[in-house]
Formats: structure tokens, C-alpha cells, sequence
């Protein structure tokens, strides 16, 4: 077993904390029993074939989708039906979607500002200096007058990460950040998410960008018709994953 | 290395673009739409010159009475003998200018809302919408401040044509809205109840809805309590009304995009804040042609008043025209109000096209 994984097992409950999670659609069993403990700082990459729960388990996690059984502890707020709580969560974990959701009725600025002055009933210069701090971290500023409608891809999804980091949130979740993307506009929105990775924040990202999971991730997480399949530090991962699930899935999408 | 050269930009066929180009794509491209295109000139032949003579050429347009109208064509003398009843009904004359002012207030309070650069527009919009109702309430009816009472009984004419539409929109738009969000709400008691009332507004026709008001509902209210009749026609427009526009809305809540709600809530915007600040300004974007289109059939509704005896703007005329001293101008009264009527409504429809133009943010769907 890898240092980082013994190392999350022994510590201190993390800063999410998943206990036996179960979720259902229906008839349908789509996560079955998930444990993971994520610490402060970490970046975790979740994979899997398309349908094995990767994006439902992320998506738990504040709440955009509703788990049956199991705990499910954000920064020390578990996550039931109590609104106060989910908006707390809400408050401190920020979230890129596959297709961006930049509202379009709104400039780029009023997109980044909105929920500071809304919810952190931040003032609306202050919430504007927010932004454009963000907007320049993103390397996009001279766009923030424009509508999301007016932006490529690649930049509609890094005002999207701006966005997100204007709440100044303690944990991002990435929903396959790229996959909407042209191929030519992965990189820059890649770029984007590894200087946030260097500044420690806690990250855990769907994705099928294995470089990226490999330059950046502390631990792979393998999900397979929503059980984890194998979890392990990236070198071990793609080196010598263990289960024969995960080495077919490896070979289909690295050649 | 070989470079590749590109081949300079050179300009389109003459006769695909400019007039000539319009003309040929657009009336003449086939034998077919040649045929169209000469029958329609023959149609707006036919209907365009006796049109122009009746009512400009041949026409009256001056004199005091009936024996003014001398010549073959309209007399427009009846319409400018009548003009003030038609646009008062039964105001008493030596108070419409408290009416005038009324409309001066409503011109010059909105005038800044459509200047772009005014600071604190929403603010301004909110206290306009509170503030101008009562004032135009005290203006209209008076009774108190040292306005001497006009009861509604006298009110008629375009002015209480413009009454009934202007409540009935400003009371059935926001009435819709809300009961858009609550069909489409979580909760199933809320579902329910607004279900239920747009079904039931929207299965009832408005003659039937106006008739109720007016003449069943006293049966049912105890004795000596009465209210105003033009005040429950007023209820039942606003509450027939917003049944539509609540079907409309929804809609456009409906053609929002899932990942809208989702992005709003992962940012930890509540229900109301979710709403208003980032679905609803989208969906309501998104249905403007519709809106337009029931403030319209609202406006034009208004004439159904007249089954329960209220003078607005075509009772008014329709009045005039039975008075034995004009007889035979029931042509022009009617002419009239369709013109006043289709300025109105086109106006509405002009505006919602400039608003459209102006939303566009450049998001296509």
C-alpha cells in the first residue's frame, strides 16, 4: 500500500469524509457503499468508464444529488436534509461543470460576482476586485465585460473556474472539466486547474485526462458500476494497477 | 517549404445583392412567386385607392353637427364633436384634468427607466411601481386630500379602457410569475393549489368570469357589504388573466437548462435568490414574445366589459353612435376604435421586439 493512502486512512477524519454511501435511481443501485477520506491539500482524480457513478459520487458531495444511505461529512457539516447545512456546504465547495453553466444573461464580472455579494454579502466594489483578481488568475480580465455567449470554450470554462474561486471555497469539484472542449482548448483550461493545484487547494476532479491525473493527482480513484475498483497513488495506478478492471480500462484510453 | 497562397476576397454577383437582388430573391425567384407577387399588387390596388378616398379625399373634417356631412365619404366631424366623451366616457369635464395628469405623471415617472446610463434604475423602477398606484388612485377617484370623489360609475372611454389594461397587466404579471414557480414547486400542497387555480381560471371564459363579478357575487356577500363593481372586474381580469401568463412563464422555466439550477445551487444560492437573480431574469427573456402576446389579448379584452355595463373605450362610441342626432356613423365610430386599438397593441408589440434586441446577450440556444 502507498505511503499517501496509509497516510489518509491513519490520519484525523478529512475534510470530506465519505461513510458507506449508497444511492439509488429509482430501482436502480448506482453507488454502492463508497468510503473515502480526503485531508486538507489533497488532489484526487476519480475515473471510470461512463455510468460507473464517478460523476453522481462528486456530485453527492454538495448535494446536487441526494444520497440514501451513509454519511457524507463536508468540513465538519454532514450533509441531510437540513437546507441550512446544504448551503453551508454550498458555500465552501465550488464546482466546474463538464458544460460550463455560466448564466448568459450576465457579463463575465456579474457572473463572478453574483454569489459573493449575494451569499458572502460581499460589497459590490469589494466583490468586483474579488473577480478581477480571479479573472487575471485565469489569465482572461480583458473579457470581463463581455457575455459568456461571446467566449470560446476553453474560456467560458476558465471564467467558470474564476467563478467558483470568487467564494473563495475550500474544496473545488471538477465534473470532466474538459470534455466539452475542442482538443485545442483543453490545455489552457488544464494549465488553469494545475497552478490551482499548486497552491494546495483541496481538488477532486472527474476526468479522463491522464496526464493530468498524473502530473497533479496525490491518489487515483478506479469506479466501476459505482463501487471503487482501486484506489491508489498515481505512479502504482498506471504502472501497476492491481485489478484486471482497471487494466482493461487503462488500456482502452492510453495508446 | 511550400507556402500557400490565398485567393483575394472579390466582390458578389450584381445581381445578388442591393435592390435588384432583393427584388429577384424575394418577389420574382419562381413563375409561382411571380404570380403571388402581381396578384397581391392587384389586390392593394383594389383595396388601397377607395380606402384613401373614403376616409382622407371625399372625407369631412370640419363642422358642429350631423349636417356637416355633406360629402360621400367619412365624416370625421361626429369623432371630433364626441372626441372627450370617448376618451373620458362620463369624467365630469371640469376634472379631466385631473385624468391628463394622471397620464403626464405616468410618461414623465417612467421616462428614466429608459435612459441606460440612470444609476439605481431597479431601486427607482420598485418605488415607481409602489408610489405611482396610489397617486393615480387619488388623482382618478380622489375623495380625499382635497380632491373632490369621482366615483368609478362616471369613469369610461380610452381612460378606463387603459385602466383596466394597466391594472390587469401589473396585477396578472406578477401574480403569474408566482404561481408559474409554484406549479413547478417541490412541494406538492403549493403544486396542487396552483394547479388548481390556473386550471379553473383558465377553463372559465372571460364574459363568464366579468358576469360572475358583477352580478352573482352580491348574491353572495352578506347584506350591505358591497364593493365597487369596476374593482371586481378588476379582480377577475387580474385573476383570469395570470393564469395565462403563469402557463406562459412556465414555459420559459421550463426551457431553461437543468445545469442553470445546478450551477445557482452549487453556489449556495437559495430558492428565491436562484429565482430571481439568475432563472427567472432567462426564462422571462425567453417568453417575452408570449407575454406580449396575452398583454394584447388583455388589452383588447377589456371591450368585453361592456356585458356588465361599464363604458370603456367601445361602449363609449357604441353609445355615441345610437344617439338619434348622428345617426349613420357607427362606420366611423368603429373605424376609430379599431385605430386607437391597433395603435396600442402595435406600440406593445414594437416595444417587446426593441426588448427582445436589447436582451440579447448573444447566447444562442
Amino acid at each position: 500500500m502507498s505511503e499517501a493512502i496509509k497516510q489518509s486512512i491513519s490520519a484525523e477524519p478529512g475534510i470530506i469524509q465519505m461513510d458507506g454511501v449508497h444511492k439509488w435511481y429509482g430501482e436502480f443501485h448506482v453507488l454502492k457503499d463508497l468510503n473515502l477520506n480526503v485531508q486538507q491539500g489533497e488532489r484526487i482524480v476519480l475515473c471510470g468508464p461512463s455510468g460507473s457513478g464517478k460523476s453522481t459520487a462528486i456530485r453527492c458531495l454538495n448535494r446536487l444529488e441526494e444520497h440514501q444511505q451513509g454519511r457524507i461529512v463536508i468540513d465538519g457539516t454532514e450533509l441531510t436534509h437540513d437546507l441550512k447545512h446544504i448551503e453551508a456546504v454550498r458555500r465552501e465547495v465550488g464546482m466546474v461543470f463538464q458544460h460550463f453553466n455560466l448564466f448568459p444573461h450576465l457579463t463575465v464580472l456579474q457572473n463572478c460576482t453574483l454569489a459573493p455579494m449575494w451569499v458572502r454579502k460581499m460589497p459590490k466594489r469589494e466583490a468586483e476586485e474579488v473577480a478581477m483578481h480571479y479573472l487575471e488568475r485565469v489569465r482572461i480580465p480583458e473579457q470581463a465585460l463581455k457575455y459568456p455567449g461571446q467566449l470560446s470554450g476553453g474560456q467560458q470554462q476558465r471564467v467558470a473556474i474564476a467563478r467558483a474561486l470568487c467564494m473563495k471555497p475550500k474544496i473545488m469539484l471538477f465534473d470532466e472539466p474538459t470534455s466539452a472542449l475542442d482538443p485545442e482548448m483543453v490545455k489552457e483550461v488544464l494549465d488553469t486547474m494545475v497552478s490551482l493545484a499548486e497552491d494546495g487547494m483541496t481538488m477532486l476532479c472527474v476526468t479522463h485526462e491522464m496526464g493530468f491525473a498524473r502530473t497533479v493527482a496525490n491518489r487515483v480513484i478506479f469506479l466501476d458500476k459505482g463501487e471503487i475498483v482501486e484506489e491508489a497513488d498515481p505512479d502504482t495506478f498506471f504502472t501497476n494497477p492491481k485489478n484486471e478492471r482497471t487494466q482493461l480500462f487503462l488500456s482502452q484510453i492510453l495508446h | 517549404m511550400q507556402t500557400h497562397t490565398f485567393k483575394p476576397d472579390m466582390p458578389p454577383p450584381v445581381l445578388s445583392v442591393g435592390v435588384l437582388g432583393w427584388l429577384r430573391t424575394n418577389l420574382f425567384s419562381s413563375w409561382f412567386n411571380t404570380l403571388l407577387t402581381l396578384f397581391a399588387v392587384y389586390l392593394v390596388w383594389l383595396i388601397v385607392p377607395p380606402l384613401i378616398q373614403w376616409a382622407f379625399i371625399e372625407a369631412d373634417w370640419v363642422g358642429t353637427t350631423r349636417a356637416d356631412c355633406t360629402s360621400d365619404g367619412a365624416c370625421w366631424v361626429f369623432i371630433q364633436q364626441r372626441f372627450g366623451q370617448f376618451m373620458y366616457g362620463f369624467y365630469p369635464t371640469e376634472l379631466r384634468w385631473r385624468v391628463d395628469l394622471t397620464v403626464w405623471m405616468a410618461v414623465i415617472g417612467a421616462a428614466p427607466l429608459f435612459i441606460p446610463q440612470m444609476p439605481r434604475k431597479a431601486l427607482y423602477g420598485l418605488c415607481f411601481l409602489v408610489v405611482y398606484p396610489l397617486l393615480a388612485y387619488w388623482l382618478l377617484h380622489g375623495g380625499f386630500f382635497g380632491l373632490s370623489t369621482v366615483p368609478t360609475s362616471r369613469w369610461g372611454g380610452l381612460m378606463l379602457t387603459l385602466v383596466i389594461a394597466s391594472v390587469g397587466i401589473a396585477g396578472a404579471l406578477p401574480l403569474g410569475i408566482v404561481l408559474a414557480l409554484g406549479r413547478r414547486s417541490d412541494m406538492p400542497a403549493i403544486r396542487v393549489l396552483c394547479v388548481t387555480f390556473i386550471e379553473f381560471w383558465r377553463g372559465v371564459p372571460l364574459i363568464t368570469v366579468l358576469f360572475m363579478s358583477s352580478v352573482m357575487l352580491p348574491l353572495f356577500l352578506p347584506e350591505g357589504l358591497s364593493f365597487d363593481k369596476l374593482m371586481r372586474a378588476l379582480i377577475g381580469v387580474i385573476l383570469f388573466q395570470s393564469a395565462y401568463i403563469a402557463e406562459v412563464v412556465r414555459g420559459g422555466l421550463q426551457a431553461i437548462p437543468k445545469g442553470q439550477y445546478e450551477a445557482a445551487a452549487a453556489m449556495g444560492l437559495g430558492y428565491w435568490r436562484m429565482m430571481g437573480l439568475v432563472i427567472l431574469p432567462q426564462a422571462l427573456k425567453l417568453v417575452i414574445p408570449g407575454i406580449v402576446n396575452t398583454f394584447i389579448a388583455l388589452f383588447k379584452d377589456t371591450s368585453l366589459v361592456i356585458i356588465i355595463g361599464l363604458f370603456d373605450l367601445l361602449n363609449s362610441i357604441k353609445q355615441a353612435t345610437t344617439d338619434p342626432a348622428w345617426i349613420g356613423m357607427a362606420t366611423e365610430g368603429y373605424v376609430f376604435a379599431a385605430l386607437i386599438f391597433w395603435i396600442f397593441c402595435f406600440g406593445m408589440s414594437r416595444y417587446s421586439m426593441h426588448l427582445e434586441r436589447k436582451l440579447n446577450t448573444g447566447h444562442k440556444r
